[in-house]
């Protein structure tokens, strides 16, 4: 038996069709809906690189079943930017020089995004603390922050 | 495989006493990793996410009733004056990611001797509260755990919330890991001080086959504290010692990938010895105040 599902992803309705009810929200994204932004790399919660926005909160796509996120809003990387312009976040993590392989990239501009909505001015014991399910293999560790402190003074210069 | 998700408590029980296998589903941060890597293939999932009488908090005669889908995150930002050793361990748990889906009553659910939010509610005495087609029962926190992951719930029940007293006193919570996010305890300890009462309750992590009290350690300081909560004056080394010895006493721990089990001694020990000074500090305060 297989299930369907439908969610709103990045503004988008979407349906899947034959999904296996023990399937990752993850593997619907990138398998199903053809939305590979969202990386798979442990697929234990560990590494914050499937991070996707779920019902506007930080989540780890990976641990999300599928059937969980019916009716659901989902934002993705491929959702930050408007197809023309990228976000500001994403921008500034190329201008820091925050990208080098890039893997653990697009959940890390997702948990940035989502911080600096809530938190427009974070202290650098803010960023630490929100980033800190996120991993970058190639530890960059001080040029995404860089980035993120980056995004907030522009930002706020802007609005 | 079945996926059920309920939206109503009444339909999650109606379907939990048809498929007594089905396995409870909410934030997934444990099921889904044993799902992914294949170690377990349930016949049926019992999404729990649905179900609004699951989540949110509400507050009767001095206690709570915490509803067992209500994530981590939520905790924390809701509960830290009212249950205040829930709340730290519930910031030390995982990511934010994960503090956004796991929830307390998947905690329970998974009864592992290193769950973060167990020893604050053996602390405090909590009771579970379990749903089944029967009907509703409560089960005393200390008759929860009946070994490694596994619990007193029946086969047809649901948690549905855990109750536990409005904190009266200070309470704390202390785990030893190797960096401060993303960490599974080598060992934890939560201490609760109950001055309306003249009690100290205890909970011990990740160093015996259950979490557990240290029943001889409450015992001893209580009684050194008889007397003292209204005027309260700086403890000695020697009873800040002993306590740290008894509680240390109580673990049964083993040697593993995470630590020996000498270490987890010597560690629960300083844990023990660093949440008296803390909360009794705290009292001490608080009665200045007064
Ligand atoms: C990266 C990562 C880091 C983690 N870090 C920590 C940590 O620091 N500390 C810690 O304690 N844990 C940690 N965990 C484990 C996990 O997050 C916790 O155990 C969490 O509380 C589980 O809650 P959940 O809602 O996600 O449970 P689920 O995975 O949905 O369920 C867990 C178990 O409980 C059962 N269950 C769930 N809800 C109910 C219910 N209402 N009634 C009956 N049974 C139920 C399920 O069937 C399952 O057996 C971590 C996990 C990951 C992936
Ligand atoms: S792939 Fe989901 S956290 Fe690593
Ligand atoms: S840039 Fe390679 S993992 Fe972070």
């Amino acid at each position: 038996m297989t299930i369907r599902v439908t969610m709103t992803v990045n503004g988008e309705p979407l349906t899947a069709d034959d999904v296996w009810e023990g399937e990752s929200l993850l593997y619907v994204l990138r398998e199903r809906l053809g939305l590979p932004g969202s990386k798979n790399a442990c697929e234990q919660g560990e590494c914050g690189s499937c991070t996707v926005l779920l019902g506007g909160e930080v989540v780890c796509a990976c641990l999300v079943g599928a059937g969980q996120a019916e009716g659901a809003e989902i934002v993705t990387v491929e959702g930050l930017g408007d197809g023309e312009q990228l976000a500001t976040i994403q921008e500034t993590f190329v201008d820091a020089g925050a990208v080098q392989c890039g893997f653990c990239t697009p959940g890390l501009l997702i948990t940035a995004f989502d911080l600096l909505n809530r938190d427009p001015h974070p202290t650098d014991a803010t960023i630490r603390e929100a980033l800190a399910g996120n991993l970058c293999r190639c530890t960059g560790y001080e040029k995404i922050l860089d980035a993120v402190r980056l995004a907030a003074a522009r930002q706020s210069s802007s609005a | 495989m079945e996926f059920f998700r309920p939206t109503s408590l009444s339909d999650a029980c109606r379907l939990k006493s048809e498929h007594p296998d089905a396995v409870p589903l909410c934030g997934g941060t444990d099921v889904m990793v044993d799902i992914n890597f294949d170690r377990h293939r349930p016949e049926s999932l019992l999404d729990l996410t649905a179900v609004p009488e699951l989540f949110g908090w509400s507050r009767y005669d001095g206690h709570l009733r915490i509803g067992a889908a209500m994530p981590y995150t939520a905790i924390i930002a809701e509960l830290s004056a009212e249950a205040p050793g829930l709340a730290i361990a519930s910031r030390t748990v995982g990511s934010p990611q994960i503090r956004n889906r796991a929830s307390v009553g998947g905690n329970l659910g998974s009864a592992s001797p290193a769950g973060d939010a167990l020893p604050p509610l053996l602390a405090v005495d909590a009771e579970v509260e379990a749903i089944s087609a029967a009907g509703t029962r409560r089960i005393p926190i200390h008759e929860f755990f009946l070994g490694p992951k596994r619990n007193a719930l029946r086969p047809d029940e649901l948690i549905t919330a855990v109750h536990l007293p409005v904190a009266r006193g200070p309470q704390q919570f202390a785990k030893v890991g190797t960096r401060n996010a993303m960490v599974i305890a080598v060992c934890s300890f939560s201490l609760a001080l109950h001055p309306d009462a003249g009690r100290v309750g205890t909970g011990i992590g990740s160093a015996a086959p259950t979490p557990l009290p240290a029943r001889k350690a409450e015992t001893f300081l209580a009684g050194e504290l008889t007397d003292r909560w209204a005027e309260p004056t700086d403890l000695s080394e020697d009873v800040v010692r002993r306590f740290g010895e008894l509680v240390a006493a109580a673990a049964v721990p083993i040697d593993d990938v995470r630590g020996t089990a000498a270490y987890r001694r010597h560690a629960l020990s300083v844990l023990a010895r660093r949440t008296l000074t803390w909360t009794w500090a705290d009292h001490i305060q608080r009665m200045g105040q007064r």
